[in-house]
């Protein structure tokens, strides 16, 4: 039941940020500095959030399938696939490790 | 309306972002949330980034809060589309209040391409509209298709929200500095998991990517005043548009023409496909 309060609060949350660049006076978020940082978070989350999904296991770092996902994904990217096919790829990785017994 | 090619680009986008949610729907399930919870983040919260970032907390064993926290972190350049929208439209009443539900990387997206306030308007609600339904439709169907699957690991589903996530940060990797700071980002990710709860260590890199942001800010205030060129690291608008097929073309080739005078003129922030192919 908790998991849907913040479910609620997150959604209320972006929905906020979303109306606030209508509602404040440009020249509040017209900062070159706070749109870097905007930029630079982005980036920082998403690799984070890469990294957690690639390794973490809990609080402990593991090495598994999900190391051949994160491979396979990248040399699809590099390949110019688009963002669904990376998705597969990724997925298809890891089952087929699974698979043949590792991770 | 078939004629007009804001609508065009829009319904093009529209498709190509909404069919992946399908993968959304799948990952939302397999990371423990149930049907019901999925489908309300995509009609809810209904940014993509956000949206699968909190999923990723929750996979990954973090709490609510955590993922509520990542969730809203990566939402905070919606705030800056709307200030770039508004600027542009100047929506009135209701409008103001739809608008800001559709506000997304790819609506905004499709506006500033647009080289007619009209067209910017009409590509706005076209890939704001089309891309809400779509996802919407097609989180549910990868919600419950996922959840008929059994073990999600078996499908290798956690190798695919790695995949997804390695998918929306690579299109933003243009140049060295954002590299470097993915890099370490991901490290300081990776050093923080065995010490903090899990979800925990997601915040501490978006703490070390704002503490990164800033002192590159000054850095390169510091290079733009010594005469160097500024390098751009603004959010982009459009962090697919070099990786889905058929978007890529038509986005670049309307933004090229929206960068010329008679657009409206929002100013420098953010400037979409900057450094891209284009």
């Amino acid at each position: 039941m908790s998991l849907w309060i913040w479910i609620l609060v997150a959604c209320a949350a972006a929905y906020a940020l979303k109306l606030l660049g209508y509602l404040v006076p440009r020249r509040w978020m017209d900062n070159t500095r706070m749109l870097r940082i905007a930029g630079t978070i982005t980036i920082g989350l998403l690799a984070s959030l890469t990294a957690v999904n690639a390794f973490g296991s809990g609080q402990s770092l593991v090495l598994d399938a999900r190391l051949g996902a994160l491979v396979a994904a990248a040399i699809a990217l590099l390949l110019r696939a688009p963002f669904l096919v990376v998705v597969i790829v990724g997925a298809a990785a890891a089952a087929l490790l699974r698979l043949a017994g590792w991770g | 309306m078939r004629r007009s090619p804001g609508v065009r680009v829009g319904a093009s986008i529209a498709i190509a972002t909404g069919l992946y949610g399908i993968s959304f729907g799948a990952l939302g399930v397999a990371s423990g949330l149930d049907v019901l919870q999925t489908i309300a983040l995509s009609l809810l919260m209904f940014t993509g980034g956000s949206q699968f970032a909190f999923i990723g907390v929750v996979a990954g064993g973090g709490s609510g809060s955590a993922a509520a926290a990542a969730a809203t972190l990566l939402g905070v350049r919606n705030s800056v589309y709307g200030m770039q929208l508004n600027a542009m439209f100047r929506p009135k009443g209701w409008r103001r209040f739809a608008g800001a539900h559709v506000t997304i990387d790819e609506s905004t997206a499709t506006a500033v391409g647009q080289d007619s306030s009209v067209e910017q308007r009409r590509g706005f609600w076209a890939a704001g509209l089309g891309v809400f339904v779509l996802w919407n439709v097609f989180t549910a169907v990868g919600a419950f298709a996922g959840n008929a699957l059994g073990d999600p690991k078996q499908w290798g589903l956690d190798g695919a929200a790695v995949a997804a996530f390695l998918g929306l940060l690579w299109p933003r990797l243009r140049g060295r500095e954002p590299v470097a700071i993915a890099v370490v980002c991901g490290l300081a990710t990776v050093l923080a998991v065995p010490f903090v709860p899990a979800g925990v260590p997601i915040l501490v890199a978006a703490l070390v990517a704002a503490v990164l942001g800033w002192v590159s800010h000054s850095r390169s205030q510091a290079r733009a005043a010594a005469g160097a060129g500024v390098e751009g690291l603004e959010p982009d608008l459009d962090p697919y548009s070099s990786h889905a097929h058929g978007r890529h073309d038509a986005l670049g080739e309307h933004r090229r023409r929206a960068s010329e005078p008679g657009s409206t003129g929002t100013g420098e922030a953010p400037r979409a496909g900057e450094g891209e192919g284009a």
